[in-house]
């Protein structure tokens, strides 16, 4: 009998092209996802040395992080324009798929990737993003990766890579109303910290990880990155079949058949182990926020922002110190009398349909404060073509928020769409870091309902009792 | 990339846990295309505020901290963004050596492709380290053929890193030349490979 696996061991034995004792092994990549801000430098690599790009067809651009999400017919931005000019001129050099700026596929990466079907388990996925994480909720081993390692698997479709370590993030119990996936992973990252999976490939396993449909999926793996692992990985079920069934790159018919008994196949085996576990009580996740600057700062939206003198640690409480300090907070008020000035609902956590149609759901006829900027990012064209059909821009825009093109947004702030300094934001996004919304801006992270309430109210709010 | 096997600098520290690449190097600077001139950025919403002036409270600002090679960091030191523009920016500035109790995953390999080496003390050594540079002038060598980290006042350690990365860094080779050395392989692996 062979030694039962989990599906990270499956994927990482299918996939390795090469063993040397005591080294990395050479392992193939199946996809790899570019954009316009970690390529550049690579592709320029590949030109110095007269090297080609191995598999062209393995490989898929797009242009999300630099791009206006307003007036996108002009980009002001000369350094940015330049940016995108050489993305688009180094796809038709090396004959690179590109879904640019004006195509109707275009959007954040790990949005079109699932979308076009591009996304599919069992695959070896990088992209020069630490959030390629996000594709692990179809079963493949994704993974984000820096411009030296662009340029190689551009080059030699391979990448060295030691083999990981296996973490089960083992999720049980029930969700409760209002209570959402990007809530059960801010839990998660509060309960065990921001490095508790450095080293690992972390599975999401247990009942609520099965409950969940293939968006949740996305916005826990996406968040993986935010725990200190580059990958985290659902075993495919048939809510990845029915997810997948029928997109663009996606095989057809006979074939169809034969991709699904393959990928259902991947799933870990009923016995295998895995190097570590550690587990969460679904039914105990409240609605999360996050009062500091990286995201294992975040209590549930009824808690106070802690006080530094409750930890015996010095650096922790300098630690503690240092964020209340940069987000312009005292310790032990409520958290949801801190009043907001901006909302942002986007970016690759929280930017698909289904992200959007919960965030409308909690409008109800309602208005945005006038106190507070709200604006709307879909994740891509596609999203944002569906969320019109089913008239979502009417409702946000109605309700007062902006309606804007398709990229990475007020996430990073990189396009122009930024926080202004000492301002506070309500963000679906995936990182509290310091100046990440703009030089001193406050970001907390919360889910896309949330958000949205948030916004009406002027200052967080419990979703659930906001009726 | 420059080989690197042993090198001894002056150290800055820097008692910050979880420095992430936003701080190393913030975005508005990702929009370049080339590998250099990141230098100049580095840790700039520390260093400057925002009027691009120099934040006076700033240690790196100081004037003898612009000679400064060695860093010596707080645990999970470069987590966040993948932005191989971070180490890019550490060695334009002129670090060669990062020290910390522990790397985030991607930025240590961006290190390791860019000449420059991550060391991973213990958070004692490492807490030994910054109290050491923040009262003084403090030098420290780095070897990375015997794995050693000493100064000359008779702190000395040893530390652990993966046979690969050391050869890589040791040499200074081209990571993908040698790669292509295995070609064949690829290529047979790929002809009976299924995607979809």
């Amino acid at each position: 009998m062979t030694k039962p696996k989990t599906i990270i061991e499956k994927i990482w034995d299918k996939n390795v092209v090469h063993e040397i004792p005591n080294r990395p092994s050479l392992l193939y990549i199946d996809l790899h996802l570019i954009h316009e801000v970690t390529s550049p430098q690579a592709f320029e690599g590949l030109r110095m040395k007269g090297r080609k790009v191995r598999q062209p067809k393995r490989t898929f651009a797009t242009m999300d992080h630099n791009v206006p999400t307003v007036h996108t017919n002009v980009i002001k931005d000369e350094i940015s324009k330049l940016q995108m000019d050489t993305l688009r001129k180094n796809c038709e050099e090396f004959d690179v798929p590109l879904a640019g700026m004006g195509h109707k596929h275009q959007g954040i990466v790990h949005v079109i990737g699932p979308e076009l079907g591009l996304t599919q388990p069992g695959k070896t996925i990088v992209c020069g993003d630490s959030h390629t994480s996000t594709h692990g909720a179809f079963g493949a081993l994704a993974f984000g990766i820096g411009t030296s390692e662009v340029e190689h698997v551009l080059s030699t479709q391979t990448i060295w890579q030691a083999k990981p370590k296996t973490l089960n993030v083992k999720i049980d119990g029930e969700l409760g109303t209002g209570v959402t996936a990007k809530d059960i992973v801010l839990a998660l990252i509060s309960k065990y910290g921001v490095d508790f999976g450095t080293g690992y490939v972390i599975e999401y396993t247990g009942e609520a990880i099965r409950k969940l449909s293939m968006e949740g999926r996305m916005t826990i793996c996406n968040m993986s990155i935010e725990a200190g692992a580059r990958a985290g990985l659902v075993s495919p079920d048939q809510t990845t079949i029915d997810f997948l069934e029928g997109r663009l790159h996606v095989p057809s018919g006979e074939e169809f058949e034969q991709a699904k008994q393959d990928w259902l196949s991947l799933a870990t085996d009923p016995d295998a182990t895995y190097d570590h576990t550690v587990t969460l009580n679904a039914s105990e996740v409240e609605p999360q926020v996050t009062w500091g600057t990286n995201p294992s700062q975040c209590i549930p939206v009824n808690g106070y922002i802690p006080n530094p003198n409750s930890k015996d640690d010095p650096n922790a409480q300098q630690e503690i110190k240092h964020s209340l300090e940069y987000m312009g907070l005292e310790p032990d008020i409520p958290i949801n009398s801190v009043p907001i000035e901006h909302v942002f609902i986007g970016s690759c956590t929280n930017s698909r349909l289904e992200d959007l149609k919960q965030a409308a759901s909690v409008i109800k006829g309602r208005k945005v404060s006038d106190k507070v900027n709200a604006i709307v990012v879909p994740g891509s064209q596609t999203v944002k073509a569906k969320a019109e059909e089913l008239g979502l821009d009417k409702e946000f825009l109605e309700a007062g928020f902006e309606w804007r093109e398709p990229g990475c947004s007020m996430c990073l702030a990189m396009n122009g769409d930024a926080v202004p300094p000492g301002e506070r934001c309500a963000s679906t996004s995936n990182r509290n870091f310091e100046g990440r919304q703009g030089a001193d801006a406050r970001t907390h992270l919360v889910s896309p309902e949330m958000a949205t309430a948030a916004a009406i109210a002027g200052h967080f709010v419990d979703i659930r009792t906001f009726v | 990339m420059e080989p690197i096997t042993q090198h001894t600098g002056l150290v800055y520290p820097l008692n910050r846990a979880h420095v992430d690449t936003d701080q190393i190097i913030p975005k508005q600077f990702l929009k370049r295309i080339s590998r250099k001139g990141f230098g100049q950025y580095l840790f700039y919403n520390w260093r400057f505020d925002e009027k691009d002036r120099p934040r006076e409270d700033f240690s790196l600002n100081q004037p003898k901290y612009q000679d400064a090679s060695i860093l010596v960091g707080g645990e999970n030191f470069g987590c966040g963004s993948s932005r191989e523009h971070a180490p890019w920016a550490l060695e334009d500035f002129g670090f060669r050596i990062i020290i910390a109790s522990s790397f985030a995953d991607i930025f240590f390999n961006n290190c390791t492709k860019n000449g420059i080496l991550p060391v991973v003390l213990k958070e004692e050594e490492t807490q030994q380290l910054i109290k050491n540079a923040e009262k003084d002038d403090y030098y420290l060598t780095v070897d990375l053929e015997a794995k050693e980290v000493y100064d000359n006042a008779g702190f000395q350690t040893t530390f652990d890193i993966a046979e690969y990365p050391r050869e890589m860094l040791i040499n200074g080779w081209d990571e993908i030349a040698v790669t292509l050395t295995h070609d064949d392989k690829i290529t047979a692996f790929e002809k009976d490979h299924v995607v979809y």
